[in-house]
């Protein structure tokens, strides 16, 4: 992508002029609202931005930006974005989908576009439920979870979206509360710079079907206590006081105070997204207490396009085929006159 | 390692069907191709026809594992590969009871004695060796112990193992037809050189085979004479021989260079579609951009992506295939994007007959998914024509801004025949509807006042953002809309968009006669055995029957209704249980469409259509 230098733009150049029809309170507007904030900040042009989306209340969001946009299918626009960057991998590309979208019916093609590292962003918007078809369990939904279709409680298993990622290979993980804005916008700036697929989930609160569901995590006034937001090449440092902490116990990860039982703040756990071996990431991930928050990982790779573009150089310099009539009187054939 | 060419007298043939089978891994694919190219080369005119069962390796000997690949060849105009044969090769036991019944009375079989042991005979279900108890006196056996005499050929060859030296069997054969039909060897050895550059011996030990089997011929007293069959008087110009799906991913790389566009391909392998995937990945030099996906409907909705980028995007599958690409083409529909879905039918429903031919994919083309959501379809009608098109396909596609799905069918897409080559300056024009220079006034469905087609904005492209998406758009903005009257017109708007393409088609003509007692019709894969057909019974004084093949299907061609009030009598001619006679019949009222339709997963023969044809004709 070319910078610009030229053009300076604000949020209201990302804005369309389309009414945003969803349900007050919902923090999908939070999300509109941080990526209006944030493309500004990529040094990206408008021209070159193109949203992709599913089905689902999120996957509205392309009509809200603009940009160049697609409200596709359901579950499918990962294999759209696909196509869409290598046709033109110039392109800043970016893919909306929600949990049932990308989970449930997506699931084939939310693995896919990670295992290829396809240079795109995925936002994820988890509210764990179903929100346009009016609130059945998602693939997210908890055990016992009750909702239209699980009047006594949903007995499937949940996903988590990190997990199943980072096993699919996702270089790019990060996760952020749907309530805190200013960290999500520095996300959606970060994502953009990393070159491969990016995957964020948002744990959107859903006021109509779901309410409160990251309350546990999210609320204001116990997130820090609840949250670890962890930065690269940092401690993994969390509660109000900023005196608890990760260490490594065996092969666990156990919560620590500074100062209790001697331990001081260089015993923490480094946070290192980099690093290629996913182990840690993975039981970041898992964790429920704190819940991890910010890039969990951040592992630089060759992305799809890429391996392409140098396959197809050599295939080219290597070939004595420069025009499809080369190959139509190359081999086998004969004249009748 | 000199090529051999007999001086023997010959017998004057001008055509000759011969099919070659055995187990499928007794390379009879190779031995049939190597025999059907020669003879094209030599001048021939050809049609093959490949038929082998849908498991790789059936268990050896086995009746369903029966490999066939049969081979017409003429001196004159060959349109199909035939029904019934006038020498047949049969490597095994199996072989030999699978296809006897097509073996015309008082011809030629050629068998390898070797294979016919006790536990072959068991494994075919022969009570009794066919070659010991009478069974076969109806025809010429010819009994040659193949295996033994291959083995004995390769005796001093260094460096071959044994199942090198018992797979080469299938050269002997084809050297001994070789010999019969007075084709030379030295397109076979030339290929063996390119085929086995890094292993000499096995050059060295085909050769040798081939050469053996030539010379057994030429001496063998059981063949007391060999046929020729002259060139063919085909168009001048440079010919090659070329499969169906081949021509079909050919047709495709040629659109693109003439519009200007990179071709993207998003495909999952489905026989009998695959080979269109493998050959396209093969051309990276020319760009190609392919993606094998992880299933059809990312096959297509990557090819949506790529197409809202600005590609020329086309997916490739069979049946069971499209069926998953339903609810992805009713998207690419309603956005009004280019798009070529191919499929390669086969027969269904389901998996049903995953390597036999069928034209059951009709109305799911033409109707196959939810709401309003017209296409164009058209059909290729040879493994020649696929070239065309596919090429059409694009052109359509591009013009009219809409998806155009082409089908074919596995029976042209795996037969062959010669091409005379087009270069890509022969073509036609290939316009798009690309934007780059934003005007004020520009609106995402603005149409063109003819072809009703909607402009192509791609990213990238300052001043044209907007979104699109499967919500109904409204008419000017492509807003989302719910008026209900705005849904009206857009449904009306996109049906007539596919009607205007009528006037971007040709008429169809008829073949043999304008007018008359009957018209034969048909449709895609079916042309060559419905041509050879109708050809023969006003060969046979019946000159007022015609022919009206039909490649376009949705929208039919403008005349179609003034060619039916032509003909006295109307015969639909299908490879299913009457699709297309379904839609003319919704289409032309006042019309009585006699149907003659086959669903066996085979290609109409001969006789049985001649047969139909006089009992209407009389
Ligand atoms: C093929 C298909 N099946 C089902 C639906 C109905 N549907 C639309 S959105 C949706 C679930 C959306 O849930 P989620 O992805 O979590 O998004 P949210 O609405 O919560 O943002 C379903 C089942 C559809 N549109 N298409
Ligand atoms: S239903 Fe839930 S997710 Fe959908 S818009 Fe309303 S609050 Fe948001």
């Amino acid at each position: 992508m070319e910078t610009t230098t030229e053009k300076k733009y604000t949020f209201k150049d990302f804005a369309s002029d389309q009414e945003v029809r969803w349900c007050p309170g919902c923090d999908d507007y939070v999300i509109l609202r941080a990526m209006q904030k944030a493309l500004p900040e990529m040094g990206v042009k408008k021209e070159d931005v193109v949203f992709i989306s599913g089905i689902g209340c999120s996957s509205r969001f392309p009509y809200y930006m603009n940009t160049y946009g697609m409200h596709s299918i359901h579950g499918r626009a990962p294999a759209i974005a696909t196509g869409v960057k290598l046709a033109n991998p110039d392109l800043s590309v970016w893919v909306i989908t929600g949990d049932g979208d990308s989970m449930a019916i997506g699931g084939n093609h939310f693995i896919h576009v990670l295992r290829r590292n396809v240079n795109l962003n995925v936002i994820l918007f988890n509210n764990e439920i179903y929100g346009l078809t009016k609130g059945q369990f998602s693939p997210t939904s908890l055990v016992g979870q009750k909702t239209k279709s699980s009047p006594y409680g949903n007995t499937q298993q949940p996903f988590s979206p990190g997990e199943l990622a980072i096993g699919a290979q996702a270089r790019f993980f990060a996760r952020i509360g749907g309530n805190t804005p200013k960290e999500m916008t520095q996300i959606f700036i970060d994502c953009e710079k990393f070159k491969g697929t990016s995957l964020i989930e948002v744990l959107q609160n859903c006021p109509i079907f779901n309410d409160g569901c990251f309350d546990e995590f999210t609320d204001k006034k116990v997130r820090e206590d609840k949250q670890l937001h962890v930065e690269h090449g940092k401690p993994m440092i969390f509660g109000k006081e900023r005196d608890k902490g990760l260490v490594l116990n065996g092969l666990k990860l156990e919560v620590v105070t500074i100062g209790e039982n001697g331990i001081e703040q260089e015993d923490l756990l480094v946070h290192n997204a980099k690093e290629e071996d996913p182990t840690m990431h993975q039981m970041l991930v898992r964790l429920r207490y704190p819940l991890v928050t910010g890039i969990i990982r951040s592992f630089d790779d060759v992305t799809l396009e890429e391996r392409k573009d140098v396959q197809t150089k050599e295939v080219k310099a290597n070939s004595k085929f420069r025009k499809t009539d080369d190959l139509f009187f190359a081999g086998d054939i004969y004249k009748v006159d | 390692m000199a090529t051999i060419q007999s001086n023997k007298q010959h017998e004057v043939l001008e055509a000759v069907i011969i099919r070659f089978v055995g187990d499928s891994g007794d390379g009879m694919q190779l031995t049939g191709t190597q025999f059907s190219d020669t003879s094209a080369m030599f001048g021939n005119d050809i049609a093959t026809f490949p038929n082998y069962p849908a498991e790789i390796r059936a268990p050896q000997g086995s009746l369903y594992g029966v490999s066939g690949f049969q081979v017409h060849i003429g001196s004159v105009e060959i349109s199909t590969p035939g029904d019934e044969v006038d020498l047949l090769v049969a490597m095994n036991p199996a072989g030999l009871k699978t296809n006897l019944h097509a073996v015309k009375p008082g011809h030629t079989i050629i068998v390898d004695t070797d294979a016919f042991t006790k536990k072959n005979l068991e494994k075919a279900q022969y009570d009794s060796n066919p070659l010991e108890d009478g069974s076969l006196e109806n025809y010429r056996v010819i009994e040659v112990t193949m295996t033994s005499l291959t083995k004995e050929a390769l005796r001093d060859v260094e460096g071959l193992d044994n199942k090198s030296i018992t797979r080469s069997k299938n050269m002997f054969a084809l050297g001994m037809v070789y010999w019969m039909y007075d084709r030379s060897t030295e397109h076979t050895i030339e290929f063996f050189k390119k085929k086995f550059k890094t292993k000499p011996p096995l050059i060295e030990a085909n050769t040798k085979v081939l050469n053996t089997g030539y010379y057994f011929a030429e001496t063998l007293e059981l063949i007391p004479n060999s046929y020729t069959i002259s060139p063919a008087k085909m168009e001048a110009g440079t010919y090659r021989i070329i499969m169906g799906n081949t021509a079909t991913a050919w047709g495709f790389l040629a659109a693109a260079e003439k519009s200007g566009l990179e071709l993207f391909l998003g495909s999952y392998p489905i026989t009998p579609a695959s080979d269109i995937l493998h050959e396209l990945v093969k051309h990276k030099h020319f760009g190609v951009k392919a993606l094998q996906a992880e299933d059809e409907i990312a096959g297509i909705t990557s090819a949506i992506g790529a197409s809202f980028a600005g590609d020329l995007a086309i997916t490739t599958t069979s049946g069971p295939g499209l069926a998953l690409k339903g609810e992805a083409l009713g998207l690419a529909m309603i956005i009004e994007m280019p798009l070529v879905v191919v499929n390669v039918q086969r027969g269904g429903p389901s998996t049903g007959l995953p390597t036999k031919t069928e034209q059951s994919d009709l109305l799911q083309s033409l109707y196959g998914r939810n709401g309003e959501s017209p296409v164009i379809v058209i059909a290729a009608s040879t493994p020649a024509n696929c070239f065309d098109f596919a090429y059409e396909a694009a052109k359509l596609t591009l013009e009219h801004m809409t998806p155009v799905i082409l089908l074919s069918d596995g029976y042209i897409a795996n037969g062959s025949a010669p091409w005379k080559i087009k270069s890509v300056s022969d073509m036609p024009d290939i316009k798009n509807n690309i934007i780059t220079e934003p005007d004020e006034n520009w609106h995402p469905y603005d149409r063109d006042e003819n072809t009703l087609a909607r402009k192509w904005p791609i990213p990238g492209t300052l001043g044209l953002e907007h979104r699109v998406g499967g919500l109904e758009k409204d008419r000017v903005s492509g807003n989302v809309s719910y008026v209900a009257e705005n849904h009206e017109y857009m449904t009306k708007i996109r049906a007539e968009k596919i009607k205007r393409v009528q006037n971007y088609i040709p008429d169809i003509e008829t073949e043999f006669c304008d007018s008359g007692d009957l018209l034969v019709i048909g449709w895609g894969g079916t042309y060559g055995s419905l041509y050879s057909a109708v050809k023969q019974i006003n060969e046979q004084g019946y000159t007022n029957t015609g022919l009206a093949h039909f490649n376009y299907i949705n929208p039919l061609p403008k005349n179609t209704e003034a060619v039916l009030k032509r003909f006295k009598k109307i015969l639909v001619c299908e490879l299913n249980t009457g699709q297309f006679a379904k839609v003319l019949k919704m289409n032309f009222n006042g019309f009585e469409f006699l149907q003659f339709n086959k669903i066996q997963g085979l290609p109409f023969g001969n006789s049985e259509l001649i047969e139909k044809f006089k009992q209407l004709v009389k």
